[in-house]
């Protein structure tokens, strides 16, 4: 693979951080909200979030909850206890595995492969709704901790991990977060250990998509940011395998990225022909007394 | 003569005017301590960015009295602003208008309508048909005004300096991309090197505010600038953040360098219109002149 040719996304970690900071903060005031709500799994994504959210609302208005099944690993919840001590941010351990347990009961199969992407997203859906419940019970917003890897792969769960009020590494590259991970200060050990999703144990993002995070982020760079064609990635160097896999998985999960599509009917349609900003004067929430 | 112009690099807040006129009046009197002839604001000053379905509901006359108000502050100063203009025929354009002592100078409508990438204007706003420059009389002369994606076509402030301009105008809200990366870099950096080549080619001073803050997902660059006629640059706000830069420019620099580089006065206009009017016709699928001349 040509490391020239076809070179990793770059970042200037401290000008991300400054727009993403005044991306939270205006999300915030624009919505009428003071304080964060976010799932900390000890993994650099949330960490990551964790710190551009304290930066912008501070820590003492910055809730992270952890949110492990009985087979998380205990690395994680230490990981993610790293983040609650460097940040002084509220934190909160909620245990998924009461509610999550009877409906896995419920699921059956003979394909292993497919049982473990279902049972992982009812985990995935099952912290959604205790984010959403400490939202509500803590007059906050919830801030998605879905990065642009992910996003375009759709290596995420609808309606779970990737419901969220806001999207502050959306368009972050997993390659490029590291960067801007470290240099928020987010710890080492956070930043340089294998992702995982903690679905199941032992289980790794980059052995269940089967590929490194270093080699999709140049081949969705390119195909995704330059506008290439497959052919012209594979003529810069990037295995042919690779590219037409990735280019393949971007089109399939468009879906996830999307709202859903209505039937049109009417003369005016949301979506269609009711196009309006989602923030605009009487949009923002007055806080009840 | 040496005069001072502000640039009011603020956040306006999308879709209340009545929160913007505020923030106008605020830049207008800070300008008029620092003794400005003139203070430029953002594109759509009035109004926020990212309108959509929100146009006819912030659109204002021409003869509106809030946009005659802004610069009330200070009547001798000349005020510039972008805003939703609906014209009487009911158009509805992105327009800056340039306003002194409750007088409306001139106005401009964005002539090139950015449709594309993450730009949405052409569904929501109409194209201006005019590119003109306005008198407003010592020491500035005339004013020729522009509203951001128009300055990505050379064509429009050429129009204006050979039009007699001594200062362009760019109003702007310009979403920045990627800091850092080449990408984004490349759009500022494309914003710089057209700056510096209008200012240089049209030998003409050049004021261009951008503004800051964030709409949706977009954050505002802000980087605004104010030009010398020989291309070098006088004040320069920072990026991302709200800011109110004030410079100064002589116009006995303007007249010194079009001795030095009389580039306006050696323009040769009728060969200009004449290959112009031979692409056009071209362009059209109609023969032109010379090629009807070849053919016979």
């Amino acid at each position: 693979m040509s490391a020239t040719s076809t070179p990793l996304p770059a970042i200037e970690p401290a000008q991300a951080s400054q727009v993403i900071i005044g991306f939270i903060r205006s999300q915030m005031e624009q919505a009428g909200f003071e304080r964060i709500v976010i799932g900390l799994s000890g993994g650099v994504d949330s960490a990551t979030v964790a710190f551009l959210c304290a930066r912008a609302v501070g820590a003492d208005n910055l809730l992270a909850v952890r949110m492990p099944y009985r087979t998380s690993s205990e690395a994680s919840e230490t990981d993610a206890m790293r983040v609650v001590d460097a940040l002084g941010c509220r934190t909160e351990r909620i245990d998924i595995t009461p509610m999550v347990d009877p409906m896995l009961d419920l699921i059956a199969g003979d394909d292993e492969a497919a049982l473990r992407v279902r049972r992982g997203n009812v985990m995935a859906r099952q912290r959604m709704i205790v984010l959403y419940d400490r939202s509500a019970a803590w007059d906050a917003l919830v801030a998605g901790t879905s990065n642009k890897t992910e996003a375009l792969l759709g290596y995420g769960t609808l309606h779970g991990d990737m419901a969220a009020a806001f999207s502050p590494i959306g368009d972050l590259y997993k390659t490029q977060l590291r960067d801007v991970a470290r240099d928020l200060g987010v710890p080492e050990e956070i930043v340089a250990k294998p992702p995982s999703a903690d679905l199941w144990p032992g289980q790794t993002d980059e052995e269940e998509l089967g590929r490194s995070y270093e080699s999709l982020d140049r081949a969705l760079f390119a195909l995704v940011d330059r506008r290439w064609t497959v052919d012209r990635c594979v003529r810069q160097g990037l295995p042919r395998e690779l590219v037409e896999w990735v280019a393949r998985r971007v089109a399939r999960m468009e879906f996830k990225r999307q709202l859903p599509p209505v039937a049109k009917l009417s003369l005016r349609t949301p979506g269609f022909d009711h196009l309006y900003p989602r923030r605009r004067p009487g949009s923002r929430r007055v806080p009840t007394q | 003569m040496e005069y001072r112009i502000a640039l009011a690099q603020v956040a306006p807040r999308l879709g209340d005017i009545d929160a913007n006129l505020e923030i106008v009046a605020d830049a207008v009197r800070r300008s008029a301590t620092e003794g400005a002839t003139l203070t430029v604001l953002p594109e759509l000053a009035l109004t926020g960015y990212l309108l959509q379905d929100l146009v006819p509901e912030v659109a204002l006359r021409r003869d509106d009295p809030r946009l005659l108000g802004i610069g009330a502050e200070a009547p001798e100063m000349l005020v510039a602003a972008g805003f939703v203009e609906e014209t009487e025929d009911h158009r509805f354009c992105n327009s800056v208008a340039l306003v002194r002592g409750g007088r409306l100078m001139g106005l401009h409508r964005k002539v090139y309508l950015p449709t594309y990438g993450l730009f949405d204007e052409g569904r929501f706003t109409r194209t201006g048909d005019r590119i003109r420059t306005v008198e407003v009389g010592e020491p500035i002369g005339r004013i020729g005004l522009s509203v951001c994606e128009d300055f990505w076509h050379a064509s429009v402030p050429m129009i204006q300096a050979l039009d007699g301009a001594s200062l362009l105008v760019n109003v702007a809200a310009g979403p920045s991309r990627a800091p850092g990366s080449s990408a984004g870099l490349a759009a500022i950096a494309g914003w710089h090197k057209m700056q510096d080549t209008y200012a240089l080619l049209g030998t003409v001073p050049l004021a261009f505010c951008n503004r800051v803050g964030n709409e949706e997902g977009l954050t505002f660059w802000g980087g605004s600038r104010l030009l010398a006629a020989d291309g070098s640059v006088v004040a320069e706000a920072p990026l991302w953040e709200e800011a109110l830069v004030v410079g100064s420019l002589d116009s006995d620099d303007l007249r010194m360098t079009r001795y030095g580089m009389p580039l306006l006065s050696d323009e040769r206009l009728e060969l200009t219109r004449r290959e112009l009017d031979r692409i056009i016709a071209e362009r059209s699928g109609l023969s032109s002149p010379e090629r009807e001349e070849a053919e016979a």
